[in-house]
């Protein structure tokens, strides 16, 4: 197994470079700079800072150069916040999103586990029709939709809540971007699980597992769900790592200071860093959450092994 | 009632909802079991002889309701709350099942999934169940038990599985095991030892069983009492020796009747030679890659056979054995080496080259119900070959040739305007096997062409299949597992293991005087479950 992780690790730094490579001539491609303003630059000024940020460079030196840096681990300056490197502004962000990406992916697996659950097990009642029909809105509704409405009411109307900004220490700003991450997930999550477990109710081994007088928890708990956690297992690899970079709408809605924003701001700046440095941190986390997925998946099958 | 009638059942019925309306499954049925006998329901599929066992184990689908009486010990079981019933399934009444690879949970070492009716039923911990369980898998034969206990079921066979399914159904000392077809999905050899294992198991423990199969060989060999099924009815019921000697509802005479009888003379001497395979190996990569060295399966093991006009070979040997394989490399629908001569010359490799050939070389599958496309007429499926063989012909002859081959195999022209779905599984082969003639081919291989029907339904094709090869002159190549079958069709056998040879000869001195150990084996298997002999 260990050896199966290191190969993965290592087959991972291939993939990292091919993506960091077609983002960086991508981004090239697109028209504009970092430094066209609405009102040009003097010649002098944007010749100046073209030099400082070496983009005047030919563009395969500032490639390899970009490399070499990304090697030793630094992602490079950001070319619109010019106060900051990207490193410093993930180290600012990132532990925000990660803070509340995990709250949000721990509820989500939670309630979408228990919602489908139960979904399944009382199949085609009015409870199951509910759940099925809840997860529906949540799937369908956009979160600059829930996001705006729960700041409304939490936030305005009731005042429970604080209707955005962020602080550290005070749980009571997390709750609402916690929800609105979490909602379309539970979701998700609810309907995969729910499919799967009425799948594993009709196998045929909880068919035996009935036969032989097991009481309904066993048959339930140990011989169904673990077989129907095996579908959210594989789609939870990838929404971890969407989740813990951060995401756009949250960010902006609720004003918090996480990555996803860095993403669209970075394209719009033509923060060619800025870009890059979001790519790499979310190709690395996919290859990691992916890695870890497969390996849960070897621990609760064990038809799966990797050697 | 007489006093050790452990199990009674009367006006059991099994009634499905469904988007058509209720559908009855079993009408009414009457049953009884005394304490220590073998009672066999017996019955082709759709006769409710499962859906009987499910009612009473409280195992019926959701849609499915069941009234009636079943009575444990003279304690009514039918209908009994989950909370109830668990305390008799499992412990007094257990069952095995038909399908011993899905039967078990994949995903928990059998250690664990025995010990679990010990815990529930008997209040063992799993520490106190283990030195159980591994007096149980010694029991049921799983040779070297204190390593199997810890295996996964995909780690085992499935005559192995089944022998833990086995070992799980006795774990609390039953008075009635239901073994519901528990070997109709295994090789015949392990057939036989899992219905030695069984019989063996009975005189020393001593339980009742309810054998529900629809192999007449089976019933004959072990049962004490036989009710045979039909259309969710009990139309006969009595002693085994009664049933078998003396049948008495017309029904049980023709299962009985059902088995393939009757035997192929061999070609006349002269007969060319149409199909030759010289020394084919086959040979399947089993993976590898770029750092690991590949691996190899060989299939098929150097084979010389030769298919003479108006011949039939059958080949006969277990799963795995590569007969299937050696099928289709005759027909170059698989890599081989070695020479495969049409003829006298040898045929192409290619896709392309092998078209013009194709035609006089066809192959009917094993399953009727997933070779036929579901989007395609009866029509298009059997005319789809003349397109590519015969693109000249126009569409009203290709619509006659369609009836011309519905009628050949014993179906109604006018039913190439509908769907497969609408087909039984043995009309469904026919219309493979129209697909297959209406190509006027010279060589079929028929690859388990009969394993997935009914018995009746089996002599229906083989008869048919006799028919079209006197008719036509046909030269089969005849691929099963049913010995049975194959005796009545084929004039020379060829016996495979492990993709070589191991004896071949005339159909009678094969099954009458076998030469090989493997082969007596296999036939002991199949054959020697004759106990009763019909009296004619």
């Amino acid at each position: 197994m260990l050896g199966y992780t290191l190969r993965r690790m290592a087959s991972a730094v291939p993939t990292i470079f091919i993506i960091v490579t077609l983002t960086f001539f991508a981004i090239r491609i697109a028209p504009g700079g970092p430094f066209d303003l609405e009102r040009p630059l003097d010649p002098l000024i944007l010749a100046n800072l073209q030099r400082a940020y070496n983009l005047d460079a030919p563009l395969w030196q500032q490639y390899l150069m970009y490399l070499g840096n990304l090697i030793q681990g630094d992602l490079g300056p950001s070319f619109t916040r010019r106060d900051f490197s990207v490193n410093e502004l993930f180290a600012q962000g990132l532990p925000v999103s990660i803070l509340l990406g995990g709250l949000a992916l721990l509820a989500a697996t939670i309630f979408g586990i228990i919602l489908g659950a139960i979904a399944a097990l009382k199949q085609n009642s009015w409870l199951d029709n509910l759940i099925v029909a809840i997860a529906t809105l949540g799937i369908t509704t956009p979160n600059f939709v829930i996001a705006p409405l729960l700041s409304l009411f939490f936030g305005v109307i009731l005042g429970v809540l604080p209707a955005g900004g962020w602080s550290n220490a005070n749980p009571a700003y997390w709750i609402l971007p916690v929800i609105t991450l979490a909602l379309p997930q539970v979701a998700v999550i609810a309907r995969l699980v729910r499919g799967a477990t009425v799948e594993a109710l009709r196998a045929n081994h909880v068919r035996t597992a009935r036969a032989y007088g097991l009481p309904a928890r066993v048959v339930v708990g140990v011989h169904a769900l673990r077989a129907a956690m095996l579908p959210t297992v594989s789609y939870l690899g990838p929404t971890a790592a969407a989740l813990l970079t951060g995401s756009v709408v949250v960010e902006t809605v609720f004003g918090l200071p996480g990555v996803g924003r860095y993403f669209v701001q970075g394209a719009l700046g033509r923060d060619y860093t800025l870009v890059m440095g979001t790519v790499v941190v979310i190709a690395v986390f996919v290859v990691i959450f992916n890695l870890l997925v497969d390996l849960a998946y070897a621990w609760l099958d064990p038809r799966v092994r990797y050697d | 009632m007489s006093d050790n009638t452990i199990l009674s059942v009367r006006d059991l019925r099994v009634t499905f909802q469904t988007n058509d309306g209720p559908v009855e499954a079993v009408k009414g049925v009457n049953l009884d079991l005394k304490s220590g006998e073998t009672l066999a329901i017996v019955g082709e599929s759709g006769s409710g002889k499962s859906q009987t066992t499910m009612a009473l184990m409280g195992l019926l689908a959701a849609n499915g309701k069941a009234t009636g009486s079943v009575k444990y010990r003279d304690r009514e079981v039918l209908n009994l709350s989950e909370r109830e019933l668990n305390k008799i399934r499992g412990k007094k009444i257990t069952m095995i099942f038909q399908e011993p690879m899905t039967s078990l949970d994949p995903l928990y070492r059998i250690g664990d999934q025995l010990a679990e009716p010990l815990r529930y039923h008997a209040g063992m911990s799993r520490r106190q169940a283990r030195p159980r369980i591994l007096e149980l898998l010694r029991l049921v034969g799983i040779p070297d038990p204190e390593r199997r206990i810890d295996s996964y079921p995909h780690e085992m066979s499935g005559g192995q599985r089944q022998r833990v399914m086995i070992a799980m159904a006795l774990a609390n000392d039953p008075d009635i095991l239901i073994a519901d077809e528990p070997t109709t999905a295994l090789d015949v050899t392990i057939q036989a030892q899992i219905l030695e294992l069984l019989a063996d198991l009975q005189k020393r423990l001593g339980m009742a069983i309810v054998f529900i199969t629809h192999d007449l060989g089976i019933v004959r060999r072990f049962a004490d009492h036989v009710a045979v099924m039909r259309r969710g009815e009990v139309v006969e019921d009595g002693t085994a020796e009664a049933v078998f000697t003396a049948p008495k509802h017309p029904y049980t005479r023709m299962l009985l009747d059902a088995e393939p009888e009757g035997q192929k003379l061999p070609p006349a001497p002269d007969a060319p030679e149409l199909l030759r395979g010289d020394k084919v190996h086959v040979t399947f990569p089993l993976g590898g890659g770029f750092l690991k060295k590949p691996t190899y399966l060989q299939a098929v093991k150097g084979i010389s056979v030769n298919l003479r006009e108006g011949q039939t070979i059958g080949v006969v040997g277990e799963s795995g054995s590569g007969k299937s394989t050696l099928g289709r490399a005759l027909l170059r629908l698989t890599e081989s080496e070695g020479r495969v001569a049409w003829l006298g010359t040898e045929l192409p490799h290619g896709i392309d080259e092998m078209r013009p050939f194709r035609h006089q070389l066809q192959l009917v599958f094993q399953d009727p119900f997933g070779s036929l496309s579901p989007r395609m007429t009866v029509g298009q499926i059997i005319t789809e070959g003349l397109l590519i063989h015969e693109p000249s012909m126009s569409r009203a002859e290709r619509n006659t040739r369609a009836g011309e081959a519905l009628e050949e195999v014993g179906l109604d022209a006018s039913m190439r305007n509908r769907y497969p779905h609408e087909f039984s599984g043995g009309q469904r082969q026919r219309i493979a096997i129209a697909r297959t003639m209406i190509l006027r081919p010279r060589v079929i291989v028929l690859d388990e062409p009969t394993s997935a029907l009914d018995r009746s339904v089996q002599k229906q094709i083989v008869t048919l299949l006799r028919d079209l090869q006197l008719k036509y002159k046909l030269s089969y190549f005849f691929i099963s597992h049913d010995l049975s079958v194959v005796r009545a069709l084929a004039d020379h056998i060829i016996v495979m293991k492990s993709g070589e040879i191991v004896e071949e000869g005339p159909t009678e001195q094969v099954f009458d005087a076998p030469r090989e150990d493997y082969t007596r084996r296999l036939m002991e298997a199949a054959l020697s479950t004759e106990r009763f002999r019909p009296a004619s």
